[in-house]
């Protein structure tokens, strides 16, 4: 018997399911925090990596769903799903003090569903404002929007602060208000219109002298309501939105999504489609680590670099136009391939941009790397460790700079990946100049990947057939793909429509923030704007 | 003079879609007796006034990407004296706001554009900035950033290309080219342009 099954069988209460490497388990709600306990500090394996929460609106039942993986078996993965009958006063407990990344997903979940997790401290909304009416992803919600206007005034900064929460204390619930910062404390704001923050991000930043003490990042400055919309929205037309979620690479978001619904519909895709998909995510890839690289390096005052960066990433765009038709959103795979073949110079542009990119790299380094100013600030600074990375769901460059191996093209290998021989670039320091240099060596390995896939496109059809119509038959669907700034995850739920029950895409760059509240602590207030560019997040990724 | 005259390089009159809303509007500036002494003043300071345009950085998506080509090096707005973006709205003249508005940020866009000095002008890049865009159906986005402040020019798109933003700023040039800079402040009237009014664009008019 496997170690899993093994491990499964020791929950009694629990009834699985397997489908392939993943596996779903319900368990009764009043089992959770023992359950979830288990699978986390079980010695032979443990999942360690919460990748997930969902929250779900079963029509009669509320429920969440928290996807696990594991370091040790990472193709793994576990659904651990729990159902509330109660819809008026919904209450789980919290898992926060296993994983670090829980608070926030719990918040979302709190925020979007009503759902309130007992003990946790911290139940503000997470994207909207404190004083918004309803909860927006439970199917009754009223979207009158009387009842929520667009507001006239600021937010209420004492709102912003109350933290309200549910204890449980020998057994007796307690409703309780902290506040997020003591009276005497000096608390600077940072953004949420700030050119540093890269995108509307409000950070309330508590200092002592220089020092940061504690930082509150403030959400949903960006919140545009994707996975609810998506719920009225057929396969095709949600493909549109989740390019815009990530919108450095989102291409790669958009085919994770085509693959998810392939999954879901058994549809054999051509190896064509999958060349060239592939290759147009590892454009993509290379176009947004040449924009992180160039925005960190602004963050410390190269403007140079960033003119570099986006030089070098316009050739890319280049290429993107005459094939895809659009420059930052290519619109391009679809679902069963991609929207139309390449253009007849695709190949040879590709061909002649590799070495030129390679050739510019060395620029690169020759004008940054190797800096004593910045190698002085980036050195010794935003330690990460390996084990934090992994509590923190910290996956993608951030996660392998501190010695995580999280690539997800060689865990699970999609499209085309299998017929490229390629290294996962990791690093064990952990510190922010790890975090920088990974992203200018992981545009090598792509270029690598590219190289090997170029020459090689297969002939024949470039998307299969499908119908005009497309239904998903009824069922749960998951798909992981690896975006640049790391794990990009989508779970369709679907009840045999043309639109999906429930969609959630697990953005990389939510957890990313939250690894920001831990390394930035410590150190000065300068090195915040520096500490935020080497993890790279999107805002409109965190906020979906 | 008449909106043909008004001299932008590079860009000839026909170049230009939808001359006939400037054009009444310079008839307009006409009849509120612009006399000829003061015209060509004007025209001196106005000229000055649209070729060092100072913009405020405020990008909050996707189109927040190409406005940073536009800035950098391939597209170079610098070439027409409006790099000079600010990080502070009390230096600015102009917001290119490129992305979607939500409703938390609403506020904070509405505050920003209080403080800038006038005159101060408005564009919006991009679908979602002009009217929600593909978040059209959401619960949380601000349909078009006109229901928070009046908008002087709309380039379409999702994202638009920098060239298109490229064409929005020669727009915004001559609307202040034409301007009468010693009635400023002399907003255009944005309820005209409006036929019917919602109950939600009233709640976004009455915060203006
Ligand atoms: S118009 Fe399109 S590209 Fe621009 S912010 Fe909206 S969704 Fe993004």
């Amino acid at each position: 018997m496997k170690v899993i099954d093994e491990l499964l069988a020791q929950l009694p209460f629990a009834t699985v399911e397997q489908i392939g490497k993943e596996y779903k388990v319900s368990i009764p709600k009043e089992k959770l925090y023992e359950t979830a306990s288990f699978l986390k500090n079980n010695q032979r394996y443990s999942f360690d990596f919460l990748m997930d929460i969902i929250g779900m609106d079963y029509g009669d039942n509320l429920g969440v769903i928290y996807t696990l993986s594991s370091t040790q078996f990472p193709d793994t993965v576990l659904m651990l799903k729990a159902e509330i009958e109660d819809r008026d006063k919904p209450e789980i407990e919290t898992i926060t003090d296993l994983w670090n990344c829980a608070d926030l997903y719990e918040r979302e979940v709190h925020g979007f569903y009503g759902i309130v997790f007992l003990n946790n401290p911290d139940m503000r909304h997470l994207f909207l404002r404190q004083d918004w009416v309803g909860y927006p992803f439970r199917k009754d919600y009223n979207a009158d929007p009387s009842l929520n206007p667009i507001p006239c005034t600021d937010e209420n900064l004492e709102q912003m602060e109350d933290l309200p929460s549910v204890e449980m204390v020998n057994g007796e619930k307690k409703e309780d208000h902290h506040k997020m910062f003591e009276e005497e404390e000096y608390v600077v704001n940072f953004g949420p219109q700030h050119p540093a923050t890269h995108g509307v991000l409000h950070l309330r930043v508590s200092l002592d002298g220089e020092t940061i003490k504690k930082i509150d990042p403030n959400l949903g400055y960006i919140h545009r309501g994707i996975e609810k919309m998506s719920e009225a929205y057929t396969y095709p037309q949600i493909l549109h939105l989740t390019e815009r979620l990530d919108y450095l690479s989102g291409s790669i978001s958009r085919h994770g999504t085509c693959l998810a619904v392939e999954k879901g519909l058994q549809l054999e895709v051509p190896e064509r489609a999958h060349y060239i998909r592939t290759i147009i995510d590892e454009l993509t890839r290379i176009a947004s680590h040449l924009l992180g690289w160039g925005c960190m390096a602004m963050d410390m005052g190269s403007i140079t670099a960033f003119v570099y960066g986006m030089r070098d990433r316009e050739k890319i765009m280049d290429i993107f136009e005459e094939t895809c038709g659009g420059r930052l959103m290519t619109n391009y795979a679809t679902i069963g391939g991609v929207m139309k073949d390449i253009h007849p110079n695709f190949q040879k542009k590709v061909k002649e941009f590799i070495p030129y990119m390679r050739k510019m790299l060395k620029e690169h380094h020759l004008l940054f790397t190797g800096n004593p100013i910045a190698r002085g600030r980036m050195e010794g600074v935003g330690y990460l460790s390996k084990e934090q990375a992994i509590s923190l769901g910290a996956t993608g460059p951030t996660g392998r700079a501190s010695g995580w191996s999280n690539d997800v093209r060689k865990i699970e290998t999609y499209a085309a990946y299998s017929h490229a021989d390629f290294q996962e670039v990791l690093r064990t320091d952990g510190l922010t100049f790890d975090r920088y240099i990974i992203r200018l060596d992981e545009i090598e390995e792509s270029l690598n990947i590219i190289e090997q896939l170029i020459d090689n496109i297969p002939g024949g059809a470039y998307a299969a057939k499908t119908k005009a119509i497309i239904k998903l038959p009824e069922g749960e669907y998951f798909q992981r793909v690896e975006g640049a700034r790391g794990e990009f995850d989508v779970y369709i739920n679907s009840r045999g429509d043309k639109y999906p029950y429930r969609i959630k895409f697990r953005s990389p760059s939510l957890t990313l923030v939250n690894t920001l509240k831990y390394i930035a602590v410590g150190n000065k207030v300068a090195d915040l704007v520096m500490l935020g560019g080497s993890l790279d997040y999107v805002v409109p990724c965190i906020d979906r | 003079m008449e909106v043909k005259d008004i001299y932008i390089r590079d860009m000839k009159y026909e170049d230009f879609k939808e001359n006939e809303y400037l054009e009444e509007y310079v008839k307009e500036l006409r009849a509120n007796g612009v006399n000829i002494a003061i015209a060509k003043v004007n025209d001196l300071i106005n000229w000055g006034r649209s070729n060092s345009v100072w913009p405020l950085t405020f990008a909050t998506s996707c189109c927040g990407i190409e406005f940073m080509c536009l800035g950098a090096a391939r597209y170079d707005f610098a070439r027409f004296g409006w790099e000079v973006t600010r990080n502070s709205p009390r230096q600015a003249d102009v917001i290119f706001c490129c992305g979607t508005i939500v409703h938390k940020m609403a506020p904070v866009l509405k505050r920003l554009y209080e403080q800038m000095a006038e005159p101060k002008y408005v564009m919006a890049f991009g679908s979602c900035a002009i009217g929600g865009g593909p978040f059209k159906s959401s619960y949380h986005t601000v349909m078009g950033i006109d229901k928070v402040i009046p908008v002087d020019v709309y380039v379409p798109g999702c994202p638009p290309r920098p060239d298109a933003m490229i064409y929005g700023m020669m727009q915004l040039a001559r609307k202040i080219k034409m301007q009468d800079f010693f009635k400023l402040p002399a907003q255009p009237d944005m309820a005209k342009y409006k036929e019917k009014e919602t109950d939600l664009e009233k709640l976004g008019n009455e915060s203006n």
